[in-house]
C-alpha cells in the first residue's frame, strides 16, 4: 500500500511557516554563535588581548566597575541625560509635528526648514553648544536634543498625516469642529504611531550619548568608554558598549509592552 | 397652511448650474460642468458613470467636503457651505474609529458640541436607546463591545451606516459604500439599506460604479458623463417601491441595465474590444 505524500512548504519557502520550536532554536543560535565566535577569536591568540578582550574578562571588568568604580552612578547619569534630552524634544516636537501634519500652511512654513536642519550633524554643534550653554549638564542634554528633535518633528508630522482622510471626513459630516477633529480623531488615531515614534527616537537619543559626553563630562557610560580608551582598557569599552545596548533593549521592550497594554484594539483580532 | 405646503414640496437638494474646477491655472481640470439636479424628500437617487465622470466629486460637494466653483447648491431652501450634521456620509472604507468599540463608534456624534448644546438627561436616554435600536436594526446586537478590526468588511459598513444614522440626518450620502464587499454580502447590504430607507424616511444619494446596484436601489438613476463631468441622462426606474432580489432577473430590469451600460460605454470615450478588433481587421484587410 502506498501512503499518500503530503507536500509541505519547504524550510526556505518565501514567507513560509516556521514552527515555534524551530523559531526559538534559531533565535538562541543567533545569540550564542556570535558570542562563541567572539570567545574563540579572543582565546585563539590571533588577535592581541589588548584589542580583543575575551567575554570572560569583559564580564569580570563589568563586575569590578560595579563594585569599585560607580557603574550604577555612571549608568544613572547617562539614563538621566538621555531621558531629559529625549523628553525635551518630545514635549516640543509633538505639538509642532501635530500642527505640521494638520495644517498645510504650518507645513509649508516649517517642514522645509526642519528637513534642512536635520541633515546638519549634531556632533558639529558641540562647539556652539559649549559657547552658548557652557559645559555643565545642560550642554549634554542639548546635544541629545539636537540629535533627536528635528527628526522627531518630521516623524510626528508623518504619523498625523497618515490618519485616513475618511476618518477626518466622517467626523466633519457629523458636524465636528476643527478642535474636535484634532482632539477626538487625529490624536487618538495617530497615538499608536506616535508611541512607536517615541520608541524609535529614544533609541537615537542613546546613540548621541557618547557624543554628548564628549563635552567636559566626568561621569556617565559614554564618558567611561572614552576614558577607558585613554588607558587602553578595551574590556571596559566592550562592557560600556554592551551595557548601553542592553539598556536600549530593555527600554525598547518596555515601550512595546506599553503599546500592547495601551492599544488593545490594535493587537486584538477576532 | 399654504406656506407649509410650499416647504414640503421644495426639493430636499437643489443643484443649479453647478461646476467644479480642480487646481490652479494653467493646470486646471474641469471636474463638473453645468450640473442641474433636484432630489426630492425621501427619494433614493443613485449616481453612476464611467470613471472620472465626477460622481464622487458631486457627492462630496453635496456633503460639504469639496467646494463647487460655480453654480448654486441648496438643501431645504438653504444655501450650503461646508459639511454639516444634516448631511451624513458613508464612505467606502477606513472611516470607522479603530480605537473605539462598535457602540462608541455609533455614538461618536454624541460627543460633538453640536449635539451637546441644550441637552437634558432625557435626550441622552433617548439617544442611547436609538444607538441600541440601530445596532439591532443593523443585525449586530452582540457586537457592541467588539472593535472594528474584529469585524468583517460587511459588518464594518453596517456600523458606519448606523453611526451616520444616529443623528437622524435629513440626507444620507453614500460613496460606493459596498464597493469593497463581496457579491453575497453586497446583496444582503442592498436589502438592509432599502429597509433602512423605508424605516428612516431619509433622502439618499448613492454613488456606485455597479449599474445593477444603482437600478436595484434607486428610484432614479443619474448617469454622468466624463470630461467634463456632466449629467448625461436621468433614468426613472420602472420598479415598484418594494424591491426584492428576483426583480434583478426581470425583463424591465435587464433592459434598463443594458441601456445604461451601453450609454456608459458610449460616454466613456474608451474604445471597446469590438472597436479595436474591427479597426485591426480593417487595417489588416487593407494590406
Amino acid at each position: 500500500m502506498t501512503t499518500p505524500t503530503i507536500v509541505r512548504p519547504g524550510f526556505w519557502s518565501i514567507r513560509g511557516p516556521l514552527s515555534q520550536r524551530r523559531y526559538w532554536l534559531l533565535a538562541v543560535l543567533g545569540l550564542i554563535v556570535p558570542i562563541l565566535a567572539w570567545w574563540l577569536l579572543a582565546n585563539s591568540g590571533w588577535v592581541e588581548k589588548v584589542f580583543m578582550p575575551s567575554p570572560g574578562s569583559v564580564w569580570s571588568r563589568t563586575l569590578l566597575w560595579l563594585t569599585e568604580d560607580n557603574l550604577l552612578q555612571d549608568a544613572g547619569i547617562s539614563i538621566y541625560r538621555v531621558t531629559a534630552g529625549w523628553l525635551l524634544s518630545a514635549v516640543i516636537a509633538l505639538p509642532i509635528g501635530l500642527l505640521i501634519g494638520t495644517f498645510r500652511p504650518v507645513q509649508a512654513l516649517l517642514e522645509p526648514l526642519t528637513d534642512f536642519i536635520r541633515y546638519m550633524p549634531a556632533v558639529a554643534f558641540i562647539p556652539l553648544v559649549m559657547l552658548w550653554i557652557g559645559i555643565d549638564e545642560g550642554s549634554k542634554i542639548a546635544i541629545i536634543f539636537i540629535g533627536t528633535f528635528f527628526q522627531m518633528i518630521l516623524m510626528v508630522a508623518e504619523d498625523v498625516r497618515r490618519v485616513p482622510a475618511a476618518q477626518i471626513e466622517a467626523a466633519q459630516t457629523m458636524g465636528a469642529t476643527r478642535m474636535e477633529i484634532i482632539r477626538l480623531v487625529l490624536l487618538p488615531s495617530s497615538k499608536p504611531a506616535l508611541v512607536d515614534t517615541l520608541r524609535i527616537t529614544m533609541g537615537w537619543a542613546w546613540t548621541y550619548l557618547v557624543v554628548a559626553e564628549l563635552v567636559a563630562a566626568n561621569s556617565g557610560l559614554g564618558y567611561a568608554i572614552l576614558k577607558a580608551q585613554r588607558f587602553l582598557q578595551t574590556d571596559k569599552i566592550f562592557a560600556g558598549i554592551i551595557l548601553i545596548g542592553l539598556i536600549g533593549l530593555v527600554t525598547d521592550q518596555l515601550f512595546r509592552l506599553f503599546h500592547r497594554k495601551a492599544f488593545p484594539w490594535m493587537h486584538k483580532k477576532s | 397652511m399654504d406656506a407649509q405646503k410650499v416647504v414640503t414640496i421644495a426639493p430636499r437638494i437643489r443643484i443649479r448650474g453647478l461646476g467644479k474646477i480642480f487646481g490652479e491655472p494653467p493646470n486646471e481640470v474641469e471636474a463638473l460642468k453645468g450640473i442641474d439636479l433636484e432630489v426630492c424628500d425621501n427619494e433614493f437617487v443613485t449616481l453612476v458613470g464611467a470613471s472620472g465622470c465626477g460622481k464622487s466629486t458631486l457627492l462630496r460637494i453635496i456633503g460639504g467636503l469639496e467646494y463647487h466653483t460655480s453654480g448654486e447648491l441648496s438643501a431645504a431652501g438653504k444655501s450650503l457651505a461646508g459639511p454639516g450634521a444634516d448631511r451624513a456620509m458613508v464612505f467606502q472604507h477606513y472611516s470607522l474609529y479603530p480605537w473605539l468599540n462598535v457602540m462608541d463608534n455609533i455614538r461618536f456624534s454624541r460627543r460633538l458640541r453640536v449635539n451637546r448644546e441644550d441637552l437634558c438627561s432625557a435626550d441622552v436616554e433617548v439617544a442611547s436607546g436609538r444607538a441600541d435600536a440601530l445596532l439591532n436594526l443593523m443585525g449586530l446586537p452582540n457586537m457592541a463591545n467588539a472593535y472594528p478590526n474584529q469585524l468583517s468588511g460587511g459588518m464594518q459598513q453596517r456600523v458606519a451606516i448606523a453611526r451616520a444614522l444616529l443623528g437622524r440626518p435629513e440626507i444620507l450620502l453614500m460613496d460606493e459604500p459596498f464597493g469593497a464587499l463581496d457579491a453575497q454580502t453586497r446583496e444582503v447590504m442592498h436589502d438592509l439599506i432599502l429597509h433602512v430607507f423605508k424605516l428612516e424616511r431619509a433622502t439618499i444619494v448613492f454613488v456606485t460604479h455597479d449599474v445593477e446596484e444603482a437600478i436595484y436601489l434607486g428610484q432614479r438613476v443619474v448617469l454622468l458623463a466624463p470630461r467634463p463631468g456632466r449629467i448625461d441622462t436621468i433614468y426613472k426606474v420602472p420598479l415598484p417601491a418594494q424591491r426584492h432580489q428576483d426583480m434583478k432577473h426581470g425583463r424591465e430590469f435587464l433592459d434598463l441595465k443594458k441601456e445604461i451600460l451601453q450609454r456608459i460605454r458610449e460616454t466613456s470615450g474608451m474604445k471597446t474590444d469590438t472597436d479595436l478588433l474591427e479597426q485591426f481587421s480593417r487595417t489588416a484587410g487593407g494590406q
